[in-house]
């Protein structure tokens, strides 16, 4: 039987955790981002929004749930110094969490009277939630400390990381509309994109400026061709996407799939390059995951079970994310 | 001013007691819901389709408040309580992961397929993504009973400079009150739902509501409530034994017993003064409480007294909201007693729920809620008398509180109640909204469906 030594722990727990809080970004993140929208919307166009979301926010939320389980459970120490830190966004966060979820439930159960209320507060909860994880990236990159200078780098990334939401939100309405709601989304993934290419130019800019070690690892020879790739495929994939989103929709609707597929590739190459980043510090400049993890006998019987239920869980996604493929038409529980 | 210690858990009990709400209803009317889909697999009567259809929208409702008011706390084991994951966090970990791997993730997917699923999926598939809802929320509130019981009567650790690591799997997940509090809790969940069943059920007959659908809820909410009652009470008993046996200053707390002694009278009324360390106003049953908690009247039963250091550290919790937790509590355990048995009865004699008369139907829907004010002073009793300890005897409350400025704390605290107040208003408001649609929409059904084949089970 293979033996697994107490520094692969880490990295495996690292490496899982960062998966997860990637899929929360591209899952959560095309949820949040249709709530984004929702002011630029008509009542019926909101109706068919939710109802391409309905079936999976629940689950794609759970991921964060997982990521932050993940960070509770295996670098315990590195939790209550990332969340003491960021007390204040996070309860904006949950707050905005808490507003979203519910708001979908209300606005089609509660008197029909009060729906335009629910909306309002589905598009606050929806904002509130991506300023604040935004707010809270910036201050992570920074270190976690607050100062004037780091705040206003953080509503800097909050904006950006919310315009980053509304672009994958309005690629997932292309990929699930089609008509006139559409046409208006490839219009909105327009405007977007600009926000994504200037969000993503200051986040890469600030990280090297912060960090000496940072700046060593991105601009020394031979390093430099590790990390080289992410801009160049970064840069291709925005002009791909910046030519299909002139042409789209297409009449055969071809190609629907490509703003939400390109989308996802550029949130995976950002994340790339943050994770080779900071590696190995989980508090950024402080704390190593090596020095964060907890004991190896409770990670191993963690990781056994992840072992067992991530393949299921995944399994049962794709189950899911079939049931409910194609367009979307109005949900109904019967 | 108050500090941030007390304000912090302020901020977790008004988090917790918001969340139960939800999981209290959903982890029993999950296995409801399978219920009717099942009566309605068989026989396929419209009734059990109806009863489905409504339930399934205050399932939903109460699911997605569940969730997005847990989250908040696992955020807040950090935010406020670093000091807990830090010290027993090799136990509690892998408890909350096994919770979010084996039941969340479950539960999350197959809702999807569950509520919107009906006519995409074949019968079998829609019938089994509602049995593993069903199984996810009880395995949730599996998981987190687990890790609950173990901070009550921890077991199967050793400390190795301050910090907890587990030895012992089998001994920290059945540890000795688990079985109880788990038990205790999902009997909780049951009768919460059947209350709300029933209570709903008669305020539609109360607003004239006539279908055969309101009649058939209302005896199915009053018929399992009557049946889980007394199971409750013989479980409550059980629970308190095995609290005595673990935590004598908790069942202390709950008598407003002060003195260590024997002939101990059951209080069915009294004034708790911690100061002056006795109780004032007493209403009390002779050897009660000896006889409930040793099936003696001559049975010692242990003493507040008893649980003060030397030097005037108080080692038992507050009295007052224990005492009165638990009395609530019961109280209302009582009424639901009577109440539900009356109900069976008078459905036995009136050959049923039609002819049931409106003083009673009036009586069912007050208790519409009484399930959240059982439960909620039930865990007062148990988690304030757990204080001052976090996990009994191993970390206190006090050492794991977070650095957090105390305004920063009581705004956010703010916040969070008002969101929270303003979320009930709008639950309560939107389940009466639906039983008074239900009411009105009920009746009249296109003549033309009673000649087309009556609806196969398949749909």
């Amino acid at each position: 039987m293979m033996t697994i030594d107490a520094t692969t722990l880490p990295v495996i727990f690292a490496s899982l955790m960062g998966v997860s809080i990637l899929l929360y970004v591209v899952l959560d993140g095309f949820d949040l981002g249709v709530g984004l929208l929702f002011p630029f919307a008509t009542p019926a166009e909101r109706d068919r929004m939710i109802a391409s979301i309905g079936p999976f926010w629940d689950a794609n939320e759970t991921w964060l749930v997982l990521a932050i389980g993940l960070l509770l459970v295996a670098f315990p120490s590195a939790h209550g110094v990332i969340l003491t830190a960021l007390y204040l966004p996070v309860a904006v966060m949950l707050i905005g969490l808490i507003l979203r979820g519910v708001a979908f439930e209300f606005r089609v159960k509660a008197p029909q009277a009060h729906k335009r209320h629910w909306d309002v507060a589905f598009f606050a909860g929806s904002l509130m939630t991506a300023l604040s994880q935004g707010f809270m990236l910036g201050l992570y990159i920074m270190g976690l400390g607050w100062t004037w200078g780091h705040a206003a780098f953080g509503l800097l990334t909050a904006g950006a990381l919310a315009v980053a939401y509304s672009f994958i939100g309005a690629a997932w309405i292309i990929l699930k509309t089609d008509g006139d709601l559409q046409k208006k989304a490839v219009v909105w993934a327009r405007g977007g994109i600009w926000g994504v290419v200037l969000g993503m130019g200051s986040i890469s800019a600030a990280p090297p400026l912060v960090s000496p070690r940072i700046f060593d690892r991105w601009f020394t020879f031979p390093e430099l061709l590790l990390l080289a790739p992410l801009p160049l495929m970064s840069g291709a994939l925005i002009a791909l996407l910046w030519v299909a989103l002139r042409h789209l929709p297409t009449r055969d609707d071809r190609f629907a799939w490509f703003p939400f597929a390109g989308a996802t590739s550029l949130m995976v190459l950002g994340f790339a390059g943050m994770a080779y980043s900071f590696y190995p510090y989980i508090v950024p400049e402080s704390l190593t995951i090596y020095e964060a993890a907890s004991a190896p006998e409770s990670l191993l019987i963690i990781l056994i079970g992840t072992c067992f239920v991530l393949p299921v869980i995944l399994g049962y996604s794709v189950l899911s994310y079939t049931v409910f493929r194609g367009k979307a038409t109005s949900l109904s529980y019967d | 001013m108050m500090d941030t210690l007390l304000l912090s858990r302020i901020q977790f009990a008004a988090n917790i007691s918001f969340h139960i709400l939800f999981p209290t209803i959903t982890i029993a009317l999950g296995w409801v819901l399978l219920f009717f889909r099942w009566r309605f697999a068989r026989t396929g009567l419209q009734k059990w389709m109806d009863a489905y259809l409504f339930w399934v929208k205050v399932f939903a409702l109460s699911f997605a408040l569940g969730v997005v008011s847990g989250i908040t706390m696992s955020f807040q084991f950090g935010t406020n309580w670093p000091g807990f994951m830090e010290t027993v966090g090799n136990v509690a970990g892998p408890l909350l992961a096994y919770e979010v791997l084996t039941a969340f993730f479950l539960e999350a997917v197959f809702l999807g397929i569950m509520l919107f699923g009906a006519r995409r999926v074949p019968p079998w598939l829609h019938i089994t993504a509602t049995a593993l809802v069903a199984f996810g929320t009880t395995m949730s509130a599996f998981w987190i009973l687990v890790l609950n019981s173990w901070m009550h009567t921890p077991q199967g650790y050793e400390l190795r400079d301050g910090i907890v690591h587990a030895t012992d799997w089998w001994a920290i997940i059945f540890n000795p009150s688990m079985p109880y509090r788990l038990s205790h809790m999902l009997l909780a969940s049951g009768l919460t739902v059947a209350f709300l069943i029933a209570g709903l059920a008669a305020f539609r007959r109360l607003i004239g509501d006539r279908t055969e659908g309101s009649a058939l809820q209302l005896r199915f909410g009053l018929t399992l409530g009557a049946v889980l009652i007394p199971a409750q009470i013989l479980m409550g008993d059980l629970h308190g034994l095995n609290t005595l046996e673990h935590q004598p200053a908790k069942v202390a707390a709950m008598e407003g017993n002060w003195e260590t002694g024997s002939h101990v009278p059951l209080l069915l009324f009294a004034i708790p003064d911690e100061t002056l360390r006795t109780n004032h106003a007493e209403i009390a049953v002779p050897n009660g409480a000896s006889l409930i908690l040793k099936h003696d009247p001559a049975g010692v039963v242990p003493g507040l007294n008893d649980f003060v250091a030397a030097d005037g550290t108080l080692l038992h919790p507050p009295v007052t909201p224990v005492f009165w937790g638990f009395r609530v509590m019961v109280g209302t355990g009582v009424a639901m007693l009577a109440l539900s048995w009356l109900g069976v009865a008078l459905i036995w004699r009136r050959k049923g729920a039609e002819a049931l008369p409106r003083p009673f139907l009036f009586a069912t829907t007050a208790m519409a809620f009484s399930g959240w004010v059982a439960t909620l002073s039930g865990w007062y009793v148990t988690e304030i008398g757990r204080q001052p300890w976090l996990v009994t005897g191993v970390l206190s409350t006090k050492a794991a509180v977070g650095e957090v400025a105390a305004p920063m704390v009581m705004g956010t605290l703010m916040a969070y109640l008002a969101v929270y107040a303003g979320l009930l208003i709008a639950y309560i408001g939107a389940l009466m909204h639906l039983a008074r649609r239900a009411a009105e929409g009920a009746p009249p059904r296109d003549p033309l469906e009673a000649r087309s084949p009556a609806p196969t089970p398949a749909e």
